[in-house]
């Protein structure tokens, strides 16, 4: 069957590819728009946070003997609590500095986990099965779904819609929000900020974790996988908007899809595509398209 | 009009004094290891090429009982040509390395052998694919020991088709490497009676190819030929386990893997591939006894064809230093080419004037998990294809030195 | 990044620095691999032109490998393939470098400070990907033969003692103009944006306008030391364009000291030596490059020769 003179299986295969790269965009992108957003800190080392977690789910095989569904828990609290550390003890001192300063630090960071894990691991891929409940694929007549990336788009829509509740649509979130807006007053009303703040770092980092655990058994869980993942997370960030929570989320997905799209109908241009986006972009409504001018 | 007073010195000194050409330079016979340590190909050259050069050289000068002094030194490139090329500047300038060895990924080994040819000494690449190296970027001083793109494009592609798998559906990495290997293999599907049925191109380094393979599962094409190399490889094998492509009834060809590949993957995932490759541990006693002795002094890992090669390319080095009287690079060359080869691991063999050299190549199948009987026994030998067929003949490789 | 204001008397001594930079340049050659010290002077050209936009004009650009890498293909492209002589090709490779500093600089300069800087890595990235699908760079291979040419048609620089003269003479032209730029009336300017932007516009400077124009020398100075590179060692390849080299050239401009003339030139004097010296260990490069960001973030920010300047209590 054709569609667009382009095979139907070929279309929506890469569609789903497209969703599926889009939802690890989603994912980290939304991880960093929650640090961006709430601490106005670039985190580099998100990719390489994104890389841990998913080297949590292997290790955590390897050497405990825990599966898949234990890593999703364990991998993003483990990471999270090393991205509270870091917060902590380095992090915390960058604050009255100039913003280029904390995105220079995340980058060292970066360096050094991504090195310690490529001489610890080399830099070919380790294996990570696939969950035995969604190996496979469902033959749908037009196309075959893999079951497992099925289950990552939900998932991932899930965490994002919850993540976005909790930020937007409760009290957590307003907290979060206000102390942006104005630390000292927040504070002043008996809420502990640095708290927050550390706990906001440690989440983003966790959400990079889970994504990470996500991606392992699609990917190999490799010490660079974070490494190249990461610039265009940013382009998706700077095209969603900075700030903006649902704008990470949903720019995630499109750009992810768009660039499935562009490998079917253009290939060679699909490692670009999002970068000409956000140019265009950035030409027409520089905040984002879901940002505000600050 | 070139204007070098450096020069003009240099030539006279030359004249008025250089005699005695026939000797070891520095009393010693320097051979650089330059590969990739730490990674993509660590695995297949890496610190194991070291072990393979220091073998060769106690071999050699055992049996022979020669009077060279040899040493080994050793670096790595990171696949990177600038990398690699500052360090074989470096050796050859300041260090007084004679010859480069090893030296994978193509774009480094092309580096390497212009260098070398500049300073006028030898290369023996083992670990490249390029088949450049022997075609319009051939050089004297470069000696293309292990394989090329041409002949895994022949040796698989027309080997697999001889063997039932007429139709073909392609994954092609898409970059000049990939591109290359996709159109030569086409070329000998179709001269020998074969159909392709459809191709599909994959940004370098891609992760997920669910789709790409999806396609190929669609297809219903007998043989699903990889058209690129390391990680992709790897992770499209994988994922064609995942979809049960196989299991399917449909066969992978990996048109660039090493035995070390497979040992990542495990015969479970890799079951059922075909591939080509010019040395395997398990092909007769010989290989088998130093292949053992290999893995005692490299932590129990088998040889990688590659590393095989730097032992063999050695030792017919040190034959023709000893039988040349020099380690002069553009003279050794010519010996080497002068000289037949035998060794214990590649039988005997010859170079050619393009620097390529000629030994037979075999098609493999990886074995069940249930027919193998042990780590590293991986493969079943399904034919031996002779050193005159196995690689592109004399004249069509555009390589300047062959037109003269 | 507070430096002294500059005073005549502060000038002597950038000069008596200046004296002794070229002294070391000359006399090293003697003690150390030439090729090593040529390496060190295009990277020392490359970080004074990145720390023009930094640490004078306040814009952190994480993209700027794109110059030094096109500089590169330019110079190896028209060196090889046109046959021109070297000083053409450093020439058309300053020209490219700029070129593509005015295209990104229009479209980087909307956005300010971090956004600035993660446009200029996207950007970077996106040229990354052109160079490798496009055949005349040679993708994954680069333009590898590259002649070094005959210097005005008479001085053969494939001998290594006249191509060093010719990259001393390069690094010292570029290192001169960024000197001659950051005491200009327009340095001072861009100094003023960097300090206070807002002032600087109600003063009546068209801001942007300066910070493009100085995205666009800072390319152009990058695109001379890219060129210089490629010829020096012959082979123009994807490395040069890849965001690494960009975290590098950060890397050796906050070592030496940001916002320091001299600074640029010892941070990469200091971090080509270590991935010579330390090139054995492979992977823990990256790891030790790691420890050094994060250590000059956390407790030495200023830089070797930030600090000396601070001791000095005069601008270097």
């Amino acid at each position: 069957m054709e569609i667009f003179g382009i095979p139907s299986q070929a279309l929506f295969g890469q569609l789903l590819i497209g969703l599926i790269n889009g939802s690890f965009y989603a994912l980290l992108s939304l991880g960093l728009a929650v640090i961006f957003g709430l601490l106005n800190i670039i985190n580099f080392s998100h990719g390489a946070q994104y890389m841990m977690g998913a080297f949590a789910a292997y290790l955590s095989l390897q050497w405990f003997g825990l599966n898949y569904w234990a890593a999703l828990v364990l991998a993003p609290v483990v990471v999270g609590a090393i991205g509270a550390l870091i917060e902590r003890t380095m992090l915390v001192r960058l604050y009255k500095l100039d913003h280029l300063y904390g995105l220079l630090l995340t980058f060292g960071l970066a360096l050094i986990i991504q090195g310690l894990f490529r001489n610890a691991y080399g830099a070919s891929g380790m294996p990570y099965a696939v969950p035995e409940v969604f190996m496979g694929a469902v033959d749908l007549g037009f196309m075959f779904l893999p079951k497992y990336r099925a289950w990552v788009i939900l998932a991932s829509m899930l965490i994002c819609f919850a993540t976005w509740f909790v930020i937007e649509r409760t009290k957590l979130g307003s907290y979060l929000r206000a102390a942006t807006e104005n630390p000292s007053l927040v504070q002043a009303f008996g809420i502990n900020v640095p708290r927050m703040i550390t706990l906001t770092y440690a989440f983003g980092v966790g959400l990079a974790a889970i994504a990470g655990v996500m991606a392992a058994p699609i990917y190999q869980v490799s010490p660079m996988m974070g490494a190249d993942i990461i610039i265009v997370v940013f382009a998706v960030v700077v095209i969603g908007g900075m700030g903006s929570i649902m704008g990470a989320i949903l720019s995630g997905f499109g750009l992810g899809l768009i660039e499935g799209l562009t490998k079917v109908v253009y290939p060679e241009a699909s490692n670009t595509v999002i970068f000409v986006i956000m140019v265009m972009v950035l030409l027409i409504k520089p905040a984002g398209l879901f940002g505000t001018e600050k | 009009m070139k204007f070098s007073l450096k020069t003009l010195l240099a030539v006279m000194l030359t004249a008025a004094g250089l005699q005695a050409h026939a000797q070891i330079s520095n009393g010693n016979v320097k051979i650089g290891v330059l590969n990739d340590m730490s990674g993509l190909y660590a695995d297949i050259s890496g610190p194991g090429s070291v072990v393979a050069a220091k073998m060769a050289v106690e071999d050699y000068l055992k049996a022979s009982k020669s009077k060279l002094k040899v040493e080994i030194v050793s670096a790595d490139h990171q696949n990177k040509p600038d990398i690699g090329s500052n360090i074989a500047r470096q050796w050859y300038d300041t260090d007084k390395v004679d010859m480069i060895i090893d030296v994978p990924t193509s774009s480094v080994a092309l580096a390497i052998s212009q260098v070398s040819r500049e300073k006028g000494k030898l290369h023996i690449n083992t670990g490249a694919a390029t088949a450049d190296l022997t075609g319009k970027a051939c050089s004297p001083n470069t000696i293309h020991w292990l394989y090329d793109t041409w002949m895994l494009a022949n040796g698989t592609g027309k080997a697999v088709v001889q063997h039932g798998g007429a139709s073909w559906f392609f994954l092609t990495a898409d970059y000049a490497f990939g591109q290359a290997l996709e159109r030569d293999t086409e070329a000998v599907i179709l001269k020998n009676g074969g159909k392709v049925l459809g191709k599909v191109r994959h940004p370098l380094a891609t992760q997920d190819f669910s789709s790409f393979l999806l396609q190929a599962q669609a297809s219903k094409a007998k043989v699903i030929g990889l058209a690129n190399a390391g990680g992709d490889t790897t992770n499209s094998i994988k994922q064609a386990y995942e979809f049960g492509i196989v299991k399917g009834g449909q066969t992978l060809a990996g048109l660039l893997v090493f035995l070390t590949d497979i040992h990542s993957l495990g015969l479970e995932k890799a079951q059922g591939l075909y591939l080509t490759e010019t040395f395997y541990w398990d092909l007769n006693d010989q290989t088998r006894a130093w292949s053992k002795r290999f893995a005692a002094l490299n932590n129990g890992k088998y040889p990688s064809m590659d590393q095989a090669g730097v032992y063999a390319g050695i030792i017919h080095y040190l034959k023709a230093i000893d039988a040349a009287n020099t380690d002069d690079g553009n003279k050794i060359s010519q010996k080497m080419k002068d000289m037949p080869t035998d060794d214990v691991l590649f039988g005997k063999g010859s170079v050619r004037k393009d620097g390529r050299k000629l030994h037979p190549a075999y098609l493999f199948e990886v074995k069940k998990p249930s027919e193998s009987k042990g780590p590293y026994d991986y493969y079943k030998l399904l034919a031996t294809i002779p050193a005159e067929q196995a690689f592109r003949p004399l004249n069509a490789g555009d390589c300047p030195l062959v037109k003269n | 990044m507070n430096n002294p204001t500059v005073s005549s008397q502060s000038l002597r001594h950038q000069w008596v620095a200046f004296a002794l930079m070229i002294a070391f340049f000359a006399i090293a050659p003697y003690f150390v691999y030439s090729i090593f010290l040529m390496k060190v002077m295009c990277f020392a050209l490359f970080a004074c032109a990145f720390n023009l936009l930094l640490g004078f004009g306040g814009l952190l650009s994480f993209g700027h490998a794109m110059f030094f890498g096109t500089a590169g293909y330019a110079a190896a492209h028209a060196s090889k393939v046109w046959g021109w002589n070297p000083e053409f090709s450093v020439l058309f490779a300053a020209l490219s470098a700029t070129a593509l500093a005015w295209v990104v600089g229009l479209l980087a300069i909307r956005r300010q400070g971090i956004y600035f800087a993660m446009i200029t890595l996207a950007l970077s990235q996106m040229v990354f990907f052109v160079f490798l699908q496009t055949p005349f760079t040679g993708g994954e291979d680069g333009i590898q033969g590259v002649p070094r040419g005959l210097l005005f048609g008479l001085f053969d620089l494939s001998d290594n003692t006249a191509m060093y003269l010719f990259v001393m003479a390069v690094f010292i032209a570029g290192f001169a103009w960024v000197w001659r730029i950051v005491h200009s009336p327009f340095g001072q300017v861009l100094k003023a944006i960097r300090e206070n932007e807002q002032r600087a516009l109600s003063l009546g400077y068209d801001t942007d306008n300066f910070k493009l124009i100085a995205f666009v020398l800072s390319g152009l100075v990058a695109g001379m030391a890219g060129g210089t590179k490629a010829l020096v060692f012959q082979l123009a390849s994807l490395t040069d364009v890849h965001w690494t080299m960009s975290g590098e050239v950060v890397l050796m401009t906050l070592v030496g000291g940001m916002g320091t003339l001299f600074g640029p030139v010892v941070g990469a004097a200091v971090i080509v030596s270590m991935q010579n010296y330390l090139a054995q260990l492979g992977s823990w490069v990256t790891v030790v490059q790691g420890l050094v960001f994060v250590v000059c973030v956390m407790l030495f920010r200023k830089g070797v020769i930030g600090e000396i300047a601070s001791l000095l209590r005069k601008p270097l």
